[in-house]
């Protein structure tokens, strides 16, 4: 995430020079509940990664998914999608 | 450079020609009509090499002129009263996007009951869209300021609205020198755009702008209009020296011994200068400030010229219903609040709806001014001419 630019450093004109600046922001402060991964229980089947509207779930190395939290909304569609419930909404603090 | 009579539409018909503009996006609407009739004889007889787009509404017309803006064209429209209230949404894109697009507006009353007269409801109604707001008194300030609005639009990349009263100033033939086209083209020469559609340059707009941003990004009109100031008077400049008419921010007349004054603005500056000479003339000292750049505001000559006045009427030709005052006043207002010696100020309502205002009314106006002084208080504002 990187720092907010100021007035004076964006380009004028509601103009978008570079791709992809969306990941400038974090997108998930309304959240109330996360997803939370239990690993051993996850057969790597891909559903989650599928069904996640916000692009937010992440393949680990060893096949296994992650959520980045930047971009989690909480909706918990995820967690429906998992057969196994390998995924459990978990409240914020 | 050649002298001919022409309407106050023809004359900005002539200066957006003369422009070179590229591109022409408008739906005829009365009183700004023959503006844009006149264009489309320009292109069609090969006059004027532009680009004349038949849109179905003021709101297509306006969007027409933004996209075409983006791909660095010079664009020009013209609308009055309910175009112009039909073009409110984009109004605001069009100065978020920072497109430097002309626009006439000749000046008429809003619905209902439907109007087609002068005054400047139509106007004050858009006054915070970030559009520079010109305002004229004559054909020959409607092709001047029209032709300075295209340099100004592009400098500064903000549209810019040119204001003038429909019938009064649209619809009058006047006697107009015409510059030559050389000339024009010097001082507007042909400019590649910042914010340019093209291939080699990619990016988005129209974009969404989330709470973290959308602030600053408005901010940047704010500050692009504010700081218009000093590039307007500088264009101002240059263009005296080039044609040899200035303007300035306000225009002021008989003002250097002034008591009393009255604040206007737009074509019954000329009544209000009559009635000045005749009350001169009856030993008053009096005067009349007009203003021509009302977006940005000129409070810093409004407080130069009003400060140590003891009394100024400002004439609204607009009204703000349920409000403190009426528009013009409650900027006039607003500037002078930090003056220690600022004048007592008194709001008039005249004119709405193209109600004629008389050289006795504007009599009565200064006098009122007069009284309020004497009276050491001003009175809630005063409808001139209204029928009870
Ligand atoms: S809770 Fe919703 S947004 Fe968050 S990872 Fe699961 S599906 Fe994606
Ligand atoms: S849906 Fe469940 S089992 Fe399938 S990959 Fe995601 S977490 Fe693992």
């Amino acid at each position: 995430m990187r720092k907010l630019k100021g007035w004076k450093e964006i380009p004028i004109g509601a103009m978008i020079v570079e791709p992809g600046s969306s990941v400038e922001f974090e997108v998930s402060s309304w959240r109330t509940f996360k997803p939370v991964f239990d690993k051993k229980k996850c057969t790597k089947c891909g559903m989650c990664w599928i069904f996640c509207p916000e692009g937010a779930i992440n393949l680990n190395k060893d096949g296994t998914y992650d959520v980045n939290l930047s971009f989690c909304k909480g909706c918990g569609i995820c967690q429906r999608a998992c057969a196994v419930k390998a995924i459990t909404m978990v409240k914020e603090g | 450079m050649k002298r001919v009579g022409l309407s106050g539409n023809y004359a900005v018909a002539y200066a957006a020609k003369m422009a070179d503009v590229d591109l022409i996006a408008a739906y005829p609407i009365t009183p700004q009509t023959p503006i844009v009739e006149k264009l489309s004889e320009f292109v069609a007889n090969g006059e004027l090499e532009a680009e004349y787009i038949n849109v179905e509404s003021e709101h297509s017309a306006l969007s027409a002129c933004v996209g075409a803006s983006l791909t660095g064209a010079r664009v020009f429209t013209a609308t009055s009263s309910q175009g112009l209230a039909y073009m409110h949404e984009v109004l605001f894109m069009a100065s978020g996007l920072r497109t430097p697009i002309v626009m006439a507006n000749v000046n008429r009353a809003l619905s209902t009951p439907l109007n087609i007269w002068n005054d400047h409801s139509d106007a004050m109604a858009e006054r915070d869209s970030g559009w520079i707001q010109l305002w004229v008194t004559s054909a020959q300030e409607a092709f001047d300021a029209t032709l300075e609005a295209f340099k100004i639009a592009e400098e500064v990349l903000l549209p810019v609205m040119v204001n003038l009263d429909g019938f009064i100033l649209s619809h009058t033939y006047e006697p107009v020198v015409l510059p030559d086209e050389s000339l024009v083209r010097e001082f507007v020469p042909p400019k590649p755009m910042l914010n340019r559609v093209s291939p080699k340059f990619a990016y988005s707009i129209g974009v969404v702008g989330p709470p973290e941003i959308y602030y600053e990004m408005k901010y940047q009109v704010v500050d692009a209009i504010e700081n218009s100031r000093h590039k307007i008077k500088e264009i101002d400049k240059e263009f005296g020296n080039k044609f040899g008419r200035e303007y300035k921010f306000v225009n002021e007349y008989m003002m250097e011994d002034a008591d009393y004054a009255l604040v206007t603005m737009g074509a019954l500056t000329g009544t209000a200068k009559v009635v000045v000479n005749a009350l001169r003339k009856e030993g008053e000292k009096v005067g009349v400030v007009s203003i021509r750049c009302f977006r940005p505001f000129p409070k810093e000559d409004l407080v130069a010229l009003l400060e140590g006045v003891k009394g100024v009427g400002v004439m609204d030709r607009a009204v703000m219903p349920g409000g403190p005052s009426n528009p013009l006043f409650a900027d006039i207002a607003t500037a002078l609040y930090g003056s220690s010696r600022r004048p007592l100020l008194q709001n008039f309502v005249a004119g709405l709806g193209g109600r004629d205002v008389s050289v006795e009314e504007f009599k009565a106006m200064f006098g009122l001014v007069k009284d309020v002084v004497r009276e050491g208080r001003p009175r809630s504002c005063i409808y001139v001419g209204l029928r009870e």
